[in-house]
Formats: structure tokens, C-alpha cells, sequence
């Protein structure tokens, strides 16, 4: 147990460390706002507090995970990353995927927004779970590239002409925010996770080089969402189409 | 009120819970292994879901009015120029402080022994950041489907990773992926929604977003071709 005033310091430094990190934001916008546009912010009464907000629960969430969850998560990752416990690895890539990215605060914010500038068209929780599944085979996948040793463009590039195809058949409405998908969703908790994974496969493996096998996962990660994210808003609207052909009139004695 | 309070919760319970249970499935079904240190992992539990419950918060007090505000006023302004340098400069004074990015960058330095210098790295990956931002700001105003950016980007990609060095594609391909952070997702996509929003003609959804993509897709290309000049 550290004793008290080493937390406080630790908090301390931390909160420092997180603001530091939001300041070049704040001072751009700042600098902007004031000297471009000569005026105070709208609302400044709940925009300081919605700052504060935002750097502190993100201080408080990357800390909580770390010390609850990224230790346990990447010693994982180092025990399963071994060539013998193969399905397991895959299932232990798929799901790991799949939960960190239901937990990445920046694809809850942009899932969020999506659903209120379309009034509820796009509802956030099928758009998460469409992202997170997209992730999910994306690190499967790119693990089995790994594992099996193959070059990494292929993948990718195979990845990119799938997209192509897929573009011209999906609602025109979704591609953007598709598109946007796989950047949005790398991030605070995705990347320690996978890029552990990443990391322990290239050290476990014989003959793996680190420089070229261990970067590459999060590509997987940032791509295949868009897969999966055309892909159910495609689906989506060939079924709703099915349905509004097989639903029979309005019956008039039901008016 | 309270009801309020108390469906967040579990929403936010709800986005944790996978990862919790993945974790302790593998952990003690998988690997029969107990729980190192359980009282600090349940602690930092809550602290995570107490983190990401104000984060939230946040979100909608501070962090999209804010962009959509900025939007709306450069809207007004109409001045396209100054637009533009706003969206490099937010692009690239987020990214290059970025600690994801500083994380790749030092282990790209190490793991090449110094060839691909951290500095050089963080500084082309945050220009191209910039140059993203302010390319898909453009493309909102100007009204043009983003597949065509993407979609040349793409192109672009594949052709610059024929002539790329083997030892840099990997960690090219995954500055893309690293430098939009939490709080800069939220912002820029409050700012290209309320771009398209107070721009005519344009529609929210078909044309703000994107700008995550670009940002996501511009860094690949320039690691590469800092690579092919390094190596």
C-alpha cells in the first residue's frame, strides 16, 4: 500500500500528464477564438466544466485500466501468444477485439453523434457492435497473418480492394462514417491491448522479426470495421427493401 | 433525475463488461490462474467506469458544443483560408504530443537502431495529420464524396508500399491507426458535422464525417516516404 501522500502525488502528476496532453487543443482553439473570431466562447459556463470533465474521466478511465485491467490484459496476451495454444489464440484475439473496442470512449462519442444528427437512423448500439465485430475478425486475422507468417500487404491490400467493391452497393449515407470507423476506434483502449498481443507473438515465435511482424494489428483493426460497417448498413437495407415488398397493404378496415 | 443517473450507469457497466469478462473468462477458465492483486483490479474497475462517466459528461457539456461552435463560426466568417489553418494546426499540435504516437515512435527508433529517428517520426506523422484535417475540412466545403479521396488514397498506398523499405510498412501502416486519440476524435467530428451542418447544400451525416479516415490514411503515406528517404 503507498502511503497517501505518494497517491496524491501520483494523481497528481497524472492529471498533469493528461492535461498536458489536451493543452495543444485547447491552445489552438483558444488561439483561435480569441484572436480570429475576438469573441468569448458560447455558453463558457458549461464549457469549462465539460473541459474538466473530459480530462479528468479520461485520467481517471486510462488509470483505472491500467492499474485494473492492461497488466493483467498484456501478460495475457504474452501467455497466448504462443504457437501451441493456437485456438485459443484466435478466440482470445477475436474477443479481445471485440470487448475493447465496446469499451473505446471515442467510438461511443462518434456512435453518439452519428445517432443524433440522423435522429436515431443510425442507432448507436448496432454501430458499435457492427465496429467491434469488424475489429474482432481484424485481429483474428491479422494475428493468423502472424502466426502463419504471410507479408503484410497482401492482407491489407486485399482489405482495401474489399472496401472498393463494397463502396458503390452501400447506402450512400453510411460510407463516411464507415470510413471514419476504423481511425476512430484505435485508440485509448484498443492499442496497449493489441499492440501486447502484437508484441508477444513476435517474441514467441521463432524467427519472427519484431519490426516486421510485430507493427501491423492495428492496420488490421482500423480496416476491417469498414468491412463490417458497409457491410451491415448494406445488409440492413436489402432486408428493410425484402419487407416493404412482403408487407401486405394496409388493410382499410384497420384505419 | 435519478432514473437519468442510473441508466448511464449501466450503459456505461454495459461498455466495460465485455472486457472485464474476456479478461476473467481467459483468465481462470482458460488459464486456471487466479486473480493477481483482485482488490486493485476491481478498484481500477470502478475507477475506469467512474472515468468514462464523466468523460461523457464532458462530451456533451463541453466537447461538441465546442466544436460545433467553432464550426458555426468560421461558417459565418467564410473566410476558407483561415479555416483551413485552423484545421492544420488542430491536426497537428494534437497528434504530435499524442503519447500513442510518442510510444510507436521511440520503439520505431529503438527497434531501428536510430535510422528512423522519433522526432523525424512524430513530426511527419503530425504534418500529415494536419494536412488530412485541412484536405477533408476542403472536401466538406467543396461538397465531394470522400470515397474519391479515400479511395485515391488507397491507391496511393498500395503504390508507395512497392517502393517502401520492408522494415518501415508495418510501423506505417500503424501510425494511422495510433494517432487519433480520445479527445481529438470527438472535436474533429463535431467540427466536420457542424461544418456540414451550417454549410448549404451539404449533409451532416454524407459529409462530415471523413475526417477521421483521411487523418487515419495520410500518415501512411508519409512514414513510407520517410522511410524510402531514410533507408
Amino acid at each position: 500500500m503507498t502511503p497517501l501522500n505518494g497517491t496524491i502525488e501520483n494523481v497528481l502528476l497524472g492529471l498533469m500528464s493528461t492535461t498536458r496532453d489536451v493543452l495543444p487543443v485547447i491552445g489552438v482553439i483558444a488561439f483561435f477564438q480569441f484572436f480570429l473570431f475576438r469573441r468569448s466562447p458560447d455558453n463558457p459556463r458549461r464549457l469549462v466544466p465539460g473541459l474538466l470533465f473530459v480530462v479528468v474521466g479520461l485520467y481517471l478511465f486510462v488509470e483505472g485500466l491500467s492499474v485494473g485491467l492492461f497488466p493483467l490484459g498484456e501478460t495475457m496476451a504474452m501467455q497466448f501468444a504462443q504457437p501451441d495454444r493456437l485456438p485459443w489464440l484466435y478466440a482470445f484475439a477475436f474477443l479481445i477485439g471485440y470487448a475493447t473496442t465496446m469499451a473505446e470512449p471515442a467510438l461511443i462519442a462518434v456512435a453518439v453523434k452519428a445517432q443524433e444528427i440522423t435522429s436515431g437512423g443510425v442507432r448507436e448500439w448496432p454501430l458499435r457492435n457492427a465496429v467491434a465485430f469488424g475489429v474482432a475478425v481484424g485481429i483474428a486475422v491479422g494475428v493468423h497473418r502472424i502466426v502463419a507468417g504471410d507479408p503484410l500487404y497482401v492482407y491489407i491490400i486485399t482489405g482495401y480492394v474489399v472496401v472498393i467493391v463494397q463502396t458503390p452497393f452501400a447506402p450512400r449515407e453510411i460510407v463516411a462514417l464507415a470510413y471514419d470507423s476504423g481511425g476512430v476506434t484505435t485508440s485509448t483502449v484498443t492499442v496497449p491491448l493489441v499492440t501486447a498481443l502484437g508484441i508477444g507473438l513476435a517474441t514467441n515465435l521463432p524467427g519472427r522479426n519484431p519490426i516486421i511482424d510485430g507493427f501491423g494489428l492495428i492496420a488490421f483493426a482500423s480496416l476491417f470495421p469498414m468491412i463490417s460497417v458497409m457491410g451491415y448498413a448494406t445488409l440492413a437495407k436489402y432486408w428493410s427493401r425484402g419487407a416493404t415488398r412482403a408487407r401486405p397493404p394496409a388493410n382499410d378496415k384497420e384505419s | 433525475m435519478l432514473r437519468q443517473f442510473a441508466r448511464m450507469a449501466f450503459e456505461i457497466l454495459r461498455d466495460i463488461l465485455p472486457i472485464v469478462l474476456v479478461i476473467s473468462i481467459f483468465q481462470l477458465a482458460v488459464l486456471h490462474q487466479p486473480f493477481p492483486n483482485l482488490g486493485g483490479v476491481v478498484g481500477g474497475l470502478i475507477l475506469a467506469v467512474l472515468g468514462l462517466f464523466l468523460f461523457t459528461q464532458g462530451l456533451n457539456l463541453g466537447l461538441f458544443p465546442l466544436g460545433e461552435s467553432l464550426a458555426f463560426q468560421f461558417a459565418r466568417k467564410g473566410n476558407i483560408w483561415w479555416l483551413l489553418a485552423f484545421a492544420f494546426t488542430i491536426g497537428y499540435a494534437t497528434t504530435v504530443a499524442e503519447p500513442a504516437l510518442l510510444a510507436v515512435a521511440a520503439k520505431a527508433d529503438q527497434i531501428s537502431g536510430g535510422v528512423l529517428d522519433q522526432f523525424m517520426v512524430r513530426s511527419v506523422v503530425a504534418f500529415a495529420v494536419g494536412v488530412a484535417i485541412a484536405v477533408g475540412v476542403l472536401r466538406i466545403v467543396l461538397g465531394h464524396p470522400i470515397h474519391y479521396y479515400i479511395i485515391g488514397g488507397y491507391v496511393l498506398v498500395v503504390a508507395v508500399t512497392h517502393f517502401a523499405p520492408i522494415e518501415v510498412i508495418g510501423l506505417a501502416y500503424d501510425s494511422g491507426g495510433v494517432t487519433t486519440s480520445t479527445v481529438t476524435v470527438p472535436l474533429v467530428a463535431a467540427l466536420g458535422v457542424g461544418l456540414a451542418t451550417s454549410i448549404e447544400g451539404r449533409n451532416p451525416l454524407v459529409d462530415g464525417f471523413g475526417l477521421i479516415a483521411l487523418a487515419s490514411l495520410t500518415p501512411i503515406l508519409a512514414v513510407m516516404l520517410y522511410g524510402i528517404w531514410v533507408y
